[in-house]
C-alpha cells in the first residue's frame, strides 16, 4: 500500500496576522513556516501504520504545492519519516488550484491512501481534500480521528455532526484527518534529519489550472472593548450582568 | 435560477443550522433576484419540510431513497450537483459543519464552482461577488472575489441572525440517478451522542483549563454546564493530560466554535486557543493570572481561584432558576 500526504506550509500557530501591500498580502517578517498541524497528525499516523509490517505499506510521500521556499518544511517531514517528497513548483492560488495540480500528478502516480489536513491554519478552506477525490472520482472521508487497516481494508472513523461512525472505504481514497488521528505529532530524531538531507524530493512542473476565487484584501478584527472586571465575591453581580446586559443566559 | 440551499435534519427534523441556512440563502436571492430553492435529503415528513418556508425558502426539493441512509460524500455530492443543475443555482449554500465541510469541495469540482468557505455576512456584493470570509484561524479576515459563474458558500453556525418571513413554498419530490459507482464506502458502527448538547451546536460552553488541576475536579463545570444547558468543552493542555476526550478540546486545532455564551474557567488564553472561540458573542473568563491573554478577549472577567468562583457562580444561578 503506498500512502500519500498532502502538506499545506503554514505560519506557526502563535503568529500574529500582520498584512502589507495595502493588505493586500501577509507580512511574512520574522514567520516560522511549519507543516499544517493536522498534515502533521496525519503522517505521524501514516508513520505508525508503516512501523507494524502486518500493514505491508512501502511508501510514505508528502507532496506541497509551492514554490522552492516551502521545501525546509518538506524536509522536514522527510526527517520525521516520510520516504519521498513531491513539490509542485507553483504558488498555490487557491484550493481548486492546488486540488487540480495534485489531482494531475495522481492521475499518473497511484496511491492508495490519500492524507489531507481537515483544514490549512491560513486559509482555513477545509477544500482541497474533497476537491481532490472528486477531480479523481474516488471517495473521501472527512472528520477522520482514526484510520487503522485490517486485513488489508482502511477502517476509518469519522465524526459526523452529532456522533462517530466508522466507516470501510475503497481504495483509493481519501481521508481527511482532524485531531484524534493521532495522539501528538512526531517530532523528528538527529539521525532523521541527517537522512532526510538524502531522501528524494522531486520538482515537478505545473499544469495550467485557472483558480476560481482571489483574495481582493484582508482586514484585522475590530479591537474588542475592554474587559468589565467583576469582584471575585460578587458572583452574583456576573449573572446579573450576564442575564440583563449581555441577555446570553 | 436559483439560490440552492442543502439543508441538514436529523431523524427527520431540521436542526437550527438548517434555518439559518434558508435564511441566509433567501437574502442572497433577492440580492440576485432569484428563487430560494431548499433541498432536503432524508425522510423528512411534510409538517416538517413545510417549516423551511417559515425561512423564506420558495421551492422545497424532498429527496427520500434508501441508498442515502447514510452519508457518502461522493454520493450526496451527486445529488445536491444534480438538484443546482436542475434549478439552474447561481449559489449554493452550505453548512459550515463536518457534513457540509465535507460536500461543499466535492461539489466546488462537479459544478466547477468557487468556493468561499466559512462565511457569516452576506456578500458585499454580488457583482463582483465577493465575500467577507475568517482566514489565520479567525485572527483576521479576507475579502474574497468568487470568479466562477456558479458559487458555493458554506456558512458558520449561529452567525447569521436569521428571521421568520413566511412564504407557502411548493413541495416537490425528487429522485436522482444513483448509479452504483457513486457509492463506494460503508458505514457501520454508527454511535450518535444522545440527550447530551453537542458543543458546536450549544448555544451556551462552559470550558474548563490548566486552572482546574486536575481532570478529577470537573464536576463543577459539569454542573454548571447542565444548570444552564450548555455543552462541556476544555482548552488544548486538558485534552493532551487525558483530563477530559479530544472532542471537548476547543482552540485552533480542536473545535472551532461561537456560541452566544462561552465560559472559559482556569484558561490562560494562549492565541490558538482564542481562534477557536473569538467569535463567541460574549465571553466570560475565570482566571487567578490578571494578565492572561484570555482578558483581552472577554467581555466580563474575575480575576479568582475556579475552586472558589465555580461553587459560587453556580449557586448563583440557581437562585435565578
Amino acid at each position: 500500500m503506498k500512502i500519500l500526504i498532502c502538506l499545506s506550509n503554514v505560519p506557526d500557530t502563535t503568529t500574529k496576522a500582520k498584512f502589507v501591500n495595502d493588505n493586500t498580502a501577509f507580512d511574512t517578517t520574522g514567520v516560522q513556516w511549519i507543516i499544517n498541524p493536522w498534515d502533521e497528525l496525519a503522517l505521524t499516523r501514516a508513520i505508525e501504520l508503516k512501523s507494524d509490517a502486518a500493514n505491508s505499506i512501502e511508501n510514505i510521500t508528502v507532496i506541497t504545492v509551492g514554490e522552492k521556499d516551502v521545501e525546509p518544511t518538506m524536509r522536514k517531514a522527510l526527517a520525521i519519516g516520510a520516504d519521498d517528497a513531491v513539490r509542485i513548483d507553483a504558488e498555490p492560488t487557491d484550493a481548486y488550484f492546488v486540488a487540480a495540480q495534485i489531482a494531475e500528478y495522481l492521475k499518473s502516480n497511484p496511491f492508495d491512501l490519500i492524507f489531507n489536513g481537515i483544514e490549512s491554519a491560513d486559509y482555513n478552506g477545509s477544500a482541497v481534500g474533497g476537491m481532490l477525490a472528486e477531480f479523481l472520482n474516488i471517495p473521501s472521508v472527512s472528520a477522520v480521528s482514526a484510520v487503522n487497516i485490517e486485513n488489508s481494508q482502511v477502517k476509518i472513523k469519522r465524526d459526523i455532526d452529532g456522533g462517530t461512525e466508522e466507516v470501510t472505504s475503497e481504495l483509493p481514497v481519501v481521508a481527511i484527518a482532524q485531531k484524534g488521528i493521532a495522539k501528538e505529532p512526531m517530532i523528528a530524531a538527529m539521525r532523521g534529519i541527517m537522512m532526510a538531507r538524502k531522501k528524494p524530493l522531486n520538482v515537478v512542473a505545473p499544469v495550467e489550472v485557472e483558480a476560481l476565487t482571489g483574495i481582493v484584501n484582508f482586514e484585522l478584527p475590530q479591537p474588542k472593548p475592554p474587559c468589565k472586571m467583576i469582584e471575585p465575591d460578587n458572583v452574583k453581580e456576573l449573572v446579573n450582568l450576564l442575564q440583563n446586559e449581555a441577555k446570553v443566559i | 435560477m436559483s439560490v440552492l440551499v442543502f439543508t441538514e435534519n436529523w431523524d427527520g427534523k431540521f436542526k437550527k443550522i438548517s434555518f439559518e441556512l434558508v435564511s441566509y440563502a433567501s437574502k442572497i436571492a433577492e440580492m440576485l433576484n432569484v428563487q430560494t430553492v431548499a433541498l432536503s435529503i432524508g425522510d423528512v415528513q411534510e409538517d416538517e419540510l413545510k417549516k423551511l418556508g417559515n425561512y423564506a425558502a420558495d421551492k422545497i426539493i424532498s429527496v427520500n431513497n434508501d441508498k442515502l441512509k447514510n452519508l457518502d460524500n461522493q454520493a450526496y455530492a451527486s445529488v445536491i450537483a444534480q438538484v443546482a443543475e436542475k434549478e439552474g443555482a447561481k449559489v449554493v449554500i452550505i453548512a459550515h459543519n463536518n457534513t457540509g465541510k465535507a460536500l461543499a469541495p466535492r461539489l466546488s469540482v462537479k459544478l466547477k464552482a468557487g468556493l468561499g468557505a466559512g462565511v457569516s455576512k452576506l456578500p458585499s456584493s454580488v457583482e463582483p461577488f465577493t465575500i467577507f470570509k475568517k482566514v489565520y484561524s479567525g485572527k483576521a479576515y479576507s475579502n474574497l472575489v468568487i470568479k466562477s459563474d456558479i458559487k458555493i458558500l458554506t456558512l458558520s453556525q449561529n452567525s447569521f441572525e436569521f428571521e421568520e418571513n413566511v412564504k407557502s413554498p411548493s413541495i416537490e419530490s425528487f429522485e436522482p440517478a444513483l448509479s452504483d459507482d457513486l457509492f463506494k464506502t460503508t458505514v457501520s458502527n454508527v454511535q450518535k451522542q444522545t440527550g447530551k448538547i453537542l458543543l458546536t451546536d450549544a448555544e451556551i460552553v462552559v470550558s474548563g483549563g490548566r486552572g482546574m488541576r486536575s481532570g478529577d475536579n470537573w464536576s463543577p463545570i459539569e454542573e454548571l454546564a447542565e444548570l444552564l444547558g450548555a455543552a462541556t468543552a476544555c482548552s488544548r493542555p486538558v485534552s493532551d493530560e487525558g483530563w477530559r476526550p479530544h472532542e471537548e478540546h476547543t482552540g485552533q486545532t480542536g473545535k472551532i466554535i461561537a456560541p452566544n455564551l462561552y465560559i472559559a474557567a482556569g484558561i490562560s488564553g494562549a492565541i490558538q486557543h482564542l481562534a477557536g472561540i473569538s467569535s463567541s458573542k460574549c465571553i466570560v473568563a475565570i482566571n487567578t493570572d490578571k494578565d492572561a491573554p484570555i482578558f483581552e478577549a472577554a467581555d466580563y472577567g474575575i480575576i479568582g481561584d475556579t475552586a472558589k468562583v465555580l461553587p459560587d457562580f453556580i449557586q448563583a444561578v440557581k437562585e435565578l432558576k
